[in-house]
């Protein structure tokens, strides 16, 4: 249950390209057709399996405070937290490499479709922004973890499927010639976006509703209902108690404008 | 003038209007809409970017004769992820609450589009004078958009510009809200950010028509 929640939450509500806007660059260049853009999206639904799990490990047992504990007693206050990204990019880009050879190797035809992107996903912000979600949400145990990985990539590929084939139809509408091209492509995945706000009740139930809502106007940078606010069921919960107190305020603060109002 | 010949010139000053990195070049997509829901990230974010750029670049063009060109990737992102750690701790350091509000999105200025882009495509072939110019031209550039964003975002969604209420006082009903003027909230979700840029790309192409591309 709790696996089939993650799976919902990743795909749906905390879609990587609609609702945090990861993979924005790769999704924007490679949507022109459907045949590539479902290279590239198994090929990060691949990679995100592989490198998320591993980054859980290493940050499990490498870098967050504490965890360097089953060294010894005395290695127990070390916190090497602020080498994640650095530790993160190199596992990702390590990871592309030898799942290139070793898919080169075992799996020809596997790799002649998924052929230039797999080099090119190491430098895609789906991959990282997946390990770099991972760490923050504090997921709880390395099977989840696969699951996270798994199911944000397939978000990814749902994402960039409908992009591209709404992409191919649009070229025979008759766009602005202002707009043509990125500016149209723009505005549809803002539209798009908004559809998929609407799987943001999806999970949260009706416990907690109000709060959440109100969260969601004000959180920038975490998209919405990812703080603990809403979908307490799951395993996320809010690194900081400090940023959930400050999120409260505003929230108390937004209602009262909403009532005045 | 005489520090900066025209070419020079060109290379800081085209990237904010005719070779934009996010309405022309397409690169940077990812954290430019994520955070620009206040003007205030938005300006830190584009100075991490124009630090991250500058220095980066000057790096990578010193050592471009050194790179291997098969490990130059991999050497780019330690680069990059060093000089982002930089950035992360002091802003961990200096504006504590900022830094939450911008969450994983500091780190992702790793594998910002931009950044890397550039290195490929001018500090491995250009001296350390042009292309510390370009990169901080193509970081301007991007922070100008950036800049753009959360100003209409802040000011719509919230009525307030860098947390300052700007168009009167919403619940003592002063300034415009006394005219009845409501604030858009909707301009604070993340798709609105999308839908600002694309009608950003469609003034910039309305003006500029060369600029336009074929469906």
């Amino acid at each position: 249950m709790e696996h089939l929640e993650l799976f919902f939450k990743s795909v749906f509500i905390d879609n990587m390209v609609f609702a945090t806007f990861l993979g924005m660059c790769s999704y924007l260049a490679v949507s022109k057709k459907v045949t590539t853009a479902v290279g590239l999206g198994a090929a990060v639904i691949f990679v995100l399996g592989i490198t998320v799990p591993i980054n859980w490990l290493l940050d499990q047992y490498i870098l967050r405070s504490g965890a360097l504990e089953w060294l010894g007693p005395e290695y127990a206050s070390y916190d090497l937290s602020f080498l994640s990204f650095i530790m993160f990019i190199a596992t990702i880009a390590t990871m592309v490499q030898l799942v290139e050879i070793v898919v080169e190797k075992f799996l020809p035809a596997l790799y002649n479709s998924l052929g230039i992107f797999l080099p090119l996903i190491a430098v895609n912000c789906a991959i990282l922004g997946g390990s770099l979600f991972m760490q923050s949400r504090q997921i709880a145990s390395i099977d989840l973890a696969l699951n996270y990985g798994l199911s944000s990539g397939f978000g990814f590929f749902l994402a960039i499927l409908t992009i591209a084939a709404i992409r191919e139809k649009i070229r025979y509408s008759n766009v602005p010639p202002a707009l043509r091209g990125l500016g149209i492509t723009f505005i549809i995945t803002g539209l798009m976006a908004i559809g998929f706000m609407s799987f943001g009740g999806m999970l949260t139930g009706g416990d907690d509703g109000d709060s959440g809502d109100a969260a969601q106007v004000i959180q920038i940078g975490t998209p919405p209902n990812t703080d603990s606010s809403g979908g307490s069921a799951l395993n996320y919960q809010s690194p900081e108690g400090t940023e959930q107190s400050t999120d409260s305020e505003e929230v108390n603060e937004e209602v009262i404008q909403e009532e005045t109002n | 003038m005489g520090l900066l010949s025209k070419k020079d010139r060109a290379l800081i000053l085209d990237p904010l209007t005719d070779n934009n990195p996010i309405t022309i070049q397409v690169l940077g997509i990812c954290s430019a809409l994520a955070i620009t829901a206040q003007l205030k990230a938005s300006i830190v974010m584009a100075l991490s970017v124009i630090f991250v750029m500058g220095v980066g670049n000057i790096v990578i063009s010193l050592m471009r004769n050194m790179i291997p060109s098969k490990i130059r990737i991999i050497v780019q992102l330690v680069v990059v992820a060093t000089l982002v750690i930089i950035v992360d701790q002091v802003l961990k350091a200096y504006a504590y609450e900022l830094s939450k509000q911008l969450s994983v999105f500091i780190g992702l200025i790793i594998t910002n589009c931009i950044i890397m882009g550039r290195f490929e495509a001018f500090a491995l072939g250009n001296g350390v004078w042009r292309s510390f110019l370009d990169g901080i031209g193509n970081a301007l550039g991007y922070g100008v958009i950036l800049i753009i964003v959360g100003f209409f975002r802040e000011l719509l969604g919230s009525g307030t510009l860098l947390g300052i209420q700007v168009l009167g006082d919403p619940i003592a009903k002063t300034g415009l809200y006394s005219i009845g003027y409501e604030n858009n909230g909707f301009m604070l979700l993340s798709p609105m950010a999308l839908i600002v840029v694309g009608i950003i790309i469609w003034v910039q192409r309305t003006r500029s028509p060369h600029l336009v591309e074929e469906n």
